[in-house]
């Protein structure tokens, strides 16, 4: 059963992300979160490992979970099922590729898709940062403790080094180290 | 003969489309619209399957319809060059190395996740792609359509993800949906 919902979730998460990449994150988000196939901390750090290894985004991710969830045969179900809709739409579209270029429909939904994406990714970011900045909640004493002004710290660094267009393989590595180094010396 | 010829010429094409994407996708880093310059060079300056017009094509497609742009963009030149089943061979071909080193990947982190070292990595990694995902969205906010109707649709579709328990797939809808209307609403104006 695992197997089925498996590919029906990633078959639902592929047919309904438009624009690449992290586009997907807010879908990822809800679907498999609401499963309870993984917490969003997990899925911030395989953000960090897709960064670092070829091939799509979605691709890994979907890949991540299934072999997580249902090993080897859950992998391929939700690598199917998330590469399935866009196999077939695309099929669809080379056939007749004039008319779907020219269609008012497809314009018309793109003009509130894309805004939506945005506004979908700043949500799915302000979850992303209280995993971040606040891992047991926003509290008063989480203001007090190291770890929130660390984070803060390496978050800072790797965002002006993020908008001079370093590599993000490099900003994973100087992050991680950063990690280890604070981490063994305040013994955390 | 000129039948079995067809048919060899087929397969041919078919596991060249293959190799080709599975060197794409092993060696596109990111993912999305980093794989359009290797796409180009593979397929478009080696190979000369297709055009560079076919890219911008493929580039505007990929951006209206659902899906990876590798997804896609390996799907709609497989079945340029060989059908169907050229579609199946490039498709199969991009996803391939990711499923492989993943699936890997997955096994190994399973193993040292419980490690200090690895635990305090990713403690400062995860601020890290913090900085990488706001980055990204900041691009994609600079190549969005402007105007009071992309704003509210952004507004809108922040506060109700951020602020609400509706699921992220009724407000694509609801936008999809709003877009059209306004878009239809917008040429009627011009028309009068």
């Amino acid at each position: 059963m695992i197997l089925l919902d498996l590919f029906l979730t990633f078959f639902k998460i592929g047919l309904f992300t438009f624009g690449g990449g992290y586009a997907m994150l807010p879908l990822i988000q809800e679907e498999v979160i609401s499963h309870g196939w993984m917490p969003l901390r997990d899925i911030v750090d395989f953000v960090a490992v897709s960064e670092s290894t070829p091939g799509p985004f979605a691709i890994n991710i979907a890949t991540y979970v299934g072999t997580e969830t249902g090993g080897i045969l859950g992998a391929i179900c939700s690598t199917l099922g998330v590469v399935l809709p866009s196999f077939i739409i695309i099929l669809i579209v080379a056939k007749c590729y004039e008319k779907f270029r020219d269609s008012g429909i497809v314009k018309g939904c793109m003009t509130g898709l894309k805004p939506a994406v945005i506004g979908l990714i700043s949500a799915a970011v302000i979850s992303i940062g209280q995993t971040v900045f606040f891992p047991s909640g926003i509290t008063a004493s989480a203001f007090s403790s190291p770890e929130f002004y660390i984070s803060a710290a390496i978050f800072a660094v790797m965002a002006v080094l993020a908008f001079k267009k370093v590599n993000p393989i490099i900003i994973v590595c100087i992050s991680a180290v950063i990690g280890i180094a604070v981490g063994y010396s305040l013994g955390m | 003969m000129d039948n079995k010829n067809i048919k060899t010429s087929r397969f041919r094409k078919g596991l060249e489309l293959f190799l080709t994407f599975m060197k794409i996708g092993a060696f596109t880093f990111g993912g999305g619209y980093a794989m359009i310059p290797m796409i180009q060079r593979e397929i478009v300056e080696k190979k000369g399957w297709i055009t560079d017009e076919d890219i911008l094509e493929i580039v505007a497609i990929a951006e209206s319809t659902p899906g990876p742009i590798a997804v896609n963009s390996a799907t709609f030149v497989g079945y340029r060059v060989a059908g169907v089943f050229g579609s199946f061979c490039a498709t199969f071909g991009v996803v391939l190395p990711s499923f492989l080193i993943i699936s890997l990947i997955a096994l190994v982190l399973r193993q040292f996740r419980e490690l200090k070292a690895v635990k305090y990595a990713f403690y400062g990694i995860r601020a890290g792609v913090l900085a990488l995902i706001i980055k990204a969205l900041v691009s994609m906010y600079k190549k969005s359509p402007k105007g009071w109707a992309s704003y509210v649709i952004m507004a809108a579709s922040f506060a109700i993800a951020a602020f609400t328990e509706l699921n992220v797939l009724y407000i694509i809808i609801g936008c999809a949906v709003f877009g059209l209307v306004t878009s239809v609403l917008m040429k009627r104006r011009d028309e009068k």
